[in-house]
C-alpha cells in the first residue's frame, strides 16, 4: 500500500489541461493521451505538488459520501496506474 | 456534428525540413527529398499550428529531417505552447547545445525525443554517417535534463545492434529519460532498400523481448519503455498511424498534408497543400484522407475479420511497397494472401547480412530511380 505521506506530482513532460474541442479534461504525456473520467478529474485537480496522498483523500472524503478507506484505495489505484504509464510520480 | 464527420485528429507531425546532417540507411524520409527553398516559411507554419489547435490537435510533433536546422524553431515552439498544444521535438540532437535547449525550454517546449543509433560510438557514427555524432548526443541528453525538459531516448534497433538492447535501456536510465522507445527499423524507402542488412533473426528478437520485459518490471513507475515487436515477426499487422485519417496528420516540409509521413509514395492519391486549403477542410473533406479511413474500403480477408477495427488493415504503404496495391491486406498479417513474401524475408535473415546502402550515396539514388 502506498504511504499516505507521499506527495504525488505530474511527471516531467506531463500536462493536465482542459480540451475545449472535446469538452473534456486530458492528461498529455510523451506519445500518450489519457482522458480521465469525472472521478479521476476530481483527484487530479487536487494534485498541486504540496498535498500528500493522505491530504487528497481527506479533501475528497470531506466532499463525497464514501468511506475513507474506500476512497484511499481508489485514489492510490488510480495514481499508481498513471505512474506506471509515466504521467504521475509518486 | 454530422454523423459522417471524422473525429478530430489528436496529433500533428510537422516535418519542418528534410535537411539533416545524418544519413541513416533506414531514414523514413522519401527517397526524393524536398529542397530547402521549397520549405514552408515561419508565417505559414504559424497559421498551420493555429488551424491545428482549432481542429483539436493536442500533440504537436516537431520533426524532419532534422528540425533544429530551422532558425525559427523557438518561435514555432512558443506559438504551439500559446495554443496549448503539447510540443515534442523529435531530433538527432547533433545541432543542439545547452543555450539552444534553454531557449526552447523557455519557449515552452514540453518534451525532447532524442534518437540514438547505437551504443558503440564507432557503430553509431557509421550508421548515421556523421563522425562524432554519438558523443554529441550523449552530451545533449544531459543538457536536455539540465534544461528541465522531459526526455525520451529513442533507439532504432535492427539486426546489427539488437544484442545491445539491455545496455541501451541502462543508458536511458543513467541519462534520466522518463521514457525509452525501442523502435525497430521499418521497411519503407531507405529501410526497404536495406532490409536484408537490417531485419533481425527470430532468436535475436526473442532475446530482446525477454530483456524488455525484465527491464519493465525493474523500472516500473520510473521509466516507461515502449517496445513493439516488428510487424514482420508479428502474427497481426500494426495499426499503422492508429488507422488512416483517424488520429494523426502529417504536414511535409513543402506543405503537403498526409495521413502518414510515407503516404506520398502511394499512387493515385492527391494530397492537398496547406498553402491552398485549411487544415480542417483537408482532414474532413480531402478524398485522400477518406480513401482508407474506417473499414468500408476493405476487401477480404480484412472485411469480415474481427480485428478490422483494431489494426485497421495494417499499413497501406507496406501493402503497396510489397504487392503494388495499396488496398490489399498488409502482407505482415498472417491471414494476408501475400504473407509468404514476409515469411521469405524473415527466413532469409538466417543468412549473413549485406552491407548498407546509404542515403546521399549518388550511386544509390540512381539505383532507386
Amino acid at each position: 500500500m502506498t504511504d499516505e505521506a507521499a506527495v504525488p506530482v505530474f511527471a516531467d513532460g506531463a500536462k493536465f489541461r482542459f480540451d475545449r474541442v472535446r469538452d473534456s479534461w486530458v492528461v498529455l504525456a510523451p506519445e500518450r493521451l489519457f482522458v480521465p473520467d469525472a472521478h479521476a478529474v476530481e483527484i487530479l485537480r487536487l494534485i498541486d505538488g504540496q498535498r500528500s496522498l493522505g491530504a487528497i483523500v481527506d479533501a475528497l472524503a470531506a466532499r463525497f459520501e464514501a468511506p475513507r478507506d474506500v476512497l484511499a484505495r481508489d485514489v492510490a489505484d488510480m495514481l499508481h496506474d498513471l505512474a506506471d504509464r509515466g504521467a504521475i510520480r509518486l | 456534428m454530422t454523423r459522417d464527420r471524422p473525429e478530430p485528429p489528436l496529433a500533428l507531425v510537422a516535418e519542418l525540413t528534410h535537411r539533416c546532417p545524418l544519413q541513416c540507411p533506414y531514414c523514413a524520409n522519401p527517397v526524393a527529398l524536398a529542397r530547402a527553398s521549397s520549405e514552408l516559411d515561419t508565417e505559414s507554419w504559424l497559421r498551420v499550428f493555429d488551424e491545428a489547435a482549432s481542429l483539436g490537435v493536442l500533440h504537436l510533433h516537431v520533426s524532419g529531417g532534422e528540425p533544429t536546422v530551422r532558425g525559427d524553431l523557438a518561435t514555432l515552439v512558443r506559438a504551439a505552447a500559446a495554443l496549448g498544444m503539447y510540443s515534442n521535438l523529435i531530433t538527432s540532437g547533433v545541432l543542439l547545445d545547452a543555450a539552444r535547449l534553454q531557449a526552447l525550454a523557455e519557449a515552452g517546449l514540453d518534451h525532447v525525443q532524442l534518437s540514438l543509433q547505437d551504443m558503440e560510438p564507432g557503430d553509431a557514427d557509421r550508421i548515421g554517417g556523421f563522425a562524432g555524432g554519438h558523443a554529441v548526443k550523449l552530451a545533449v541528453a544531459r543538457q536536455v535534463r539540465a534544461a528541465g525538459l522531459a526526455l525520451t531516448l529513442n533507439f532504432v534497433v535492427h539486426r546489427q545492434n539488437l544484442e545491445r538492447l539491455p545496455a541501451m535501456i541502462a543508458l536511458g536510465e543513467t541519462l534520466g529519460a522518463g521514457r525509452i522507445e525501442i523502435a525497430h527499423v521499418q521497411y519503407y524507402g531507405w529501410g526497404l532498400l536495406n532490409r536484408d542488412a537490417l531485419l533481425p533473426t527470430r532468436a535475436q528478437l526473442d532475446a530482446a523481448t525477454t530483456a524488455v520485459e525484465a527491464a519493465r518490471m525493474r523500472l516500473r513507475g520510473q521509466v516507461v519503455i515502449d517496445y513493439v515487436v516488428p510487424d514482420y515477426y508479428a502474427a497481426r499487422p500494426k495499426a499503422c498511424m492508429g488507422g488512416w485519417g483517424r488520429r494523426i496528420m502529417t504536414v511535409t516540409p513543402a506543405g503537403r498534408a498526409l495521413p502518414c509521413h510515407a503516404a506520398e509514395g502511394l499512387p493515385g492519391l492527391v494530397f492537398p497543400s496547406v498553402r491552398e486549403m485549411p487544415l480542417a477542410a483537408i482532414w474532413q473533406d480531402a478524398p485522400a484522407f477518406a480513401r482508407f479511413r474506417g473499414t468500408d474500403w476493405m476487401a477480404e480477408p480484412c472485411r469480415s475479420c474481427d480485428q478490422r477495427e483494431i489494426d485497421w488493415g495494417g499499413c497501406r504503404c507496406q501493402a503497396f511497397l510489397l504487392t503494388g496495391d495499396a488496398a490489399r491486406t498488409d502482407p505482415a498479417c498472417a491471414k494476408a494472401p501475400d504473407h509468404a513474401m514476409v515469411l521469405a524475408a524473415t527466413a532469409a535473415s538466417a543468412a549473413a547480412p549485406p552491407s548498407y546502402v546509404y542515403r546521399g550515396d549518388r550511386r544509390t539514388r540512381e539505383n532507386v530511380r
